[in-house]
């Protein structure tokens, strides 16, 4: 059954954009991450304007992200105060990083420079994560219980404040820098920042993981939802009825995600989402390097 | 372009072979895009009237060319750059239909002098061409940009498509494909004998949306603030019911 999108213009199949939401609600409420890293290159294979698609999947990502959020809260999986600074730090990064966004504009060549910088990124995290869940899944299995480091420079800063939930005593400092990186990054590859956020926040802050998936939701929700609004303001490119067909396979999807995500192990639950950011880092990088079958496309005007 | 049309116009009866003119008929006199548009067959047939009886050599020809609203785009051509393939060069195009068809009773070069498809702008090298855009000097850019539309089928020519009986009664359909550019498409008629223009009849067929997609294009353009709440107050009510649904369940 097709249906058709009154802001994207076009018509496509109602299942087939069912089943992308679905599919991307079931990775949210796993991992914490939002999905915008999948949802928007999936668009584009469906033929979705590459604008509307962006505008558009952060729309559903505050619907996938509220829902698997309800289900983390329930199990108390959410840490309100760091959240909160998480959240300062993004809307502050994220206010710096419209303004890079806008002077990479100017200079051209925006579209390869957020291309590149998936494809780092996405390398990097994937390829850090992915070694140490390998081996933190191996010293379990030997029987070791795997230690969070305790101490590193992270815990020698001044501010310091106790967040009670994730059973850290730590400066507010790198909270604020952790979430403003994040936030420039947002806004300067469009997406949540989810899959940056989530590793920085075991990594760098040394949370557990089980708190790390409900407070990266929390941070997201707001992230996603301003995005919404500043594209359809700025470039009326959110379609709702789009929105509204992945949101329903979104919701759903991130109800069975947040079970699943339950029954998994910590590690491997992060060698899964290493997995994936690695995958969608190799297809960037291939479209990149390999020659395009089609040399020319068609734009809007400059 | 118009000027030049009504000209020739004028011009024609003293110069036609014949006095043949075209009668038209039109199985939509407008396009509705819905929520189930996927599409859309335009039907167009008509006659040629005449007060004398047709000359006997059978070289009649009717074309038939449906133009979409004019949309400024960019084409751009990747190159690769160390070992990357990134957009370099570009054309801007400031008149180009979003949308063109062109439909002939017989093979193009038969129905249609060269000379004749220069004055009226029939097919679409001489549409993009008469706006004199620099884009287009290179061929490259045409022929990529030609391609592109074909391949979404926003570019049709169809060589024999218009059937024609007894050289009096004509009809073709046109497939407007669900990707459509809103606003009037322009529809022109051109009857031909030997290749010559000898009558032409120029009509629009509005293309618009309508009910709740009217609605909310509209909405997204006059009221973009309020818009985009009510794209957020939705995802946050379909997130909590959601959660909430599958809490009930469970229970």
């Amino acid at each position: 059954m097709q249906i058709y999108l009154p802001i994207a213009e076009i018509s496509v199949n109602i299942y087939l954009l069912l089943g992308i939401g679905g599919l991307v609600g079931v990775l949210s409420g796993m991992f914490g991450v939002g999905g915008g890293f999948l949802i928007t290159p999936l668009l584009f294979f469906v033929g979705i304007p590459p604008a509307v698609a962006v505008a558009t999947s952060a729309n559903q990502i505050v619907a996938s992200s509220v829902s698997a959020l309800m289900a983390h809260i329930k199990r108390k999986g959410v840490d309100w105060w760091m959240g909160t600074v998480l959240l300062i730090g993004g809307l502050i990064g994220s206010a710096i990083g419209v303004q890079v966004f806008n002077l990479l504009k100017e200079l051209g060549q925006v579209d390869l420079l957020v291309n590149l910088c998936y494809v780092v990124f996405l390398g990097v995290v994937g390829g850090l994560m992915m070694v140490e869940s390998l081996r933190a899944l191996r010293r379990s299995k030997n029987a070791q219980p795997a230690k969070r480091k305790r101490h590193n420079w992270v815990h020698n800063l001044p501010f310091k404040v106790k967040f009670r939930v994730s059973g850290l005593y730590i400066s507010v400092i790198p909270p604020l820098l952790v979430g403003m990186s994040v936030g420039v990054l947002a806004a300067i590859m469009g997406v949540g920042g989810g899959f940056i956020m989530v590793p920085a926040m075991i990594y760098v802050l040394g949370m557990p993981t089980k708190v790390v998936i409900g407070t990266s939701l929390f941070q997201i929700i707001f992230v996603a939802a301003f995005t919404t609004m500043m594209h359809a303001i700025t470039n009326q490119t959110v379609d709702i009825v789009l929105a509204l067909l992945l949101l329903i396979g979104g919701v759903i999807g991130a109800q069975f995600g947040t079970r699943i995500g339950m029954k998994l192990k910590a590690e491997q639950l992060r060698i899964l989402l290493a997995g994936l950011v690695l995958l969608v880092c190799l297809k960037l990088a291939f479209d990149l390097l390999i020659e395009p079958s089609e040399l020319f496309s068609i734009g809007d005007a400059l | 372009m118009i000027r030049l049309v009504t000209f020739l116009l004028m011009l024609l009866p003293s110069l036609a072979l014949a006095q043949e003119k075209l009668v038209l008929g039109l199985s939509q006199d407008e396009v509705s895009i819905t929520a189930t548009f996927t599409g859309s067959e335009l039907l167009i047939f008509g006659a040629i009237s005449r007060e004398t009886p047709p000359p006997q050599n059978s070289d009649l020809g009717v074309i038939i060319a449906v133009a979409g609203p004019n949309v400024p785009v960019t084409i751009r051509r990747k190159e690769r750059v160390a070992g990357i393939w990134i957009n370099t060069d570009s054309a801007n195009i400031d008149i180009a239909p979003s949308f063109y068809a062109v439909a002939t009773s017989g093979p193009l070069n038969e129905v249609l002098r060269p000379l004749e498809d220069l004055q009226h702008a029939i097919t679409w090298d001489r549409v993009v061409r008469s706006a004199g855009q620099d884009a287009f000097s290179t061929t490259e850019f045409s022929e990529a940009f030609a391609r592109i539309k074909e391949s979404s089928n926003l570019f049709q020519m169809l060589e024999g498509a218009v059937a024609l009986e007894d050289d009096t009664l004509f009809h073709t359909a046109i497939t407007l494909p669900s990707n459509l550019t809103e606003g009037p498409y322009r529809t022109r008629i051109f009857l031909t004998r030997g290749g010559q223009v000898i009558d032409t009849l120029d009509t629009n067929i509005p293309v618009f949306k309508v009910g709740m997609e009217r609605w909310l294009y509209n909405l997204s353009r006059e009221q973009s603030a309020l818009y985009g709440l009510l794209a957020l107050l939705i995802a946050i009510i379909a997130g909590w019911t959601a959660s909430a649904a599958f809490n009930a369940m469970r229970r």
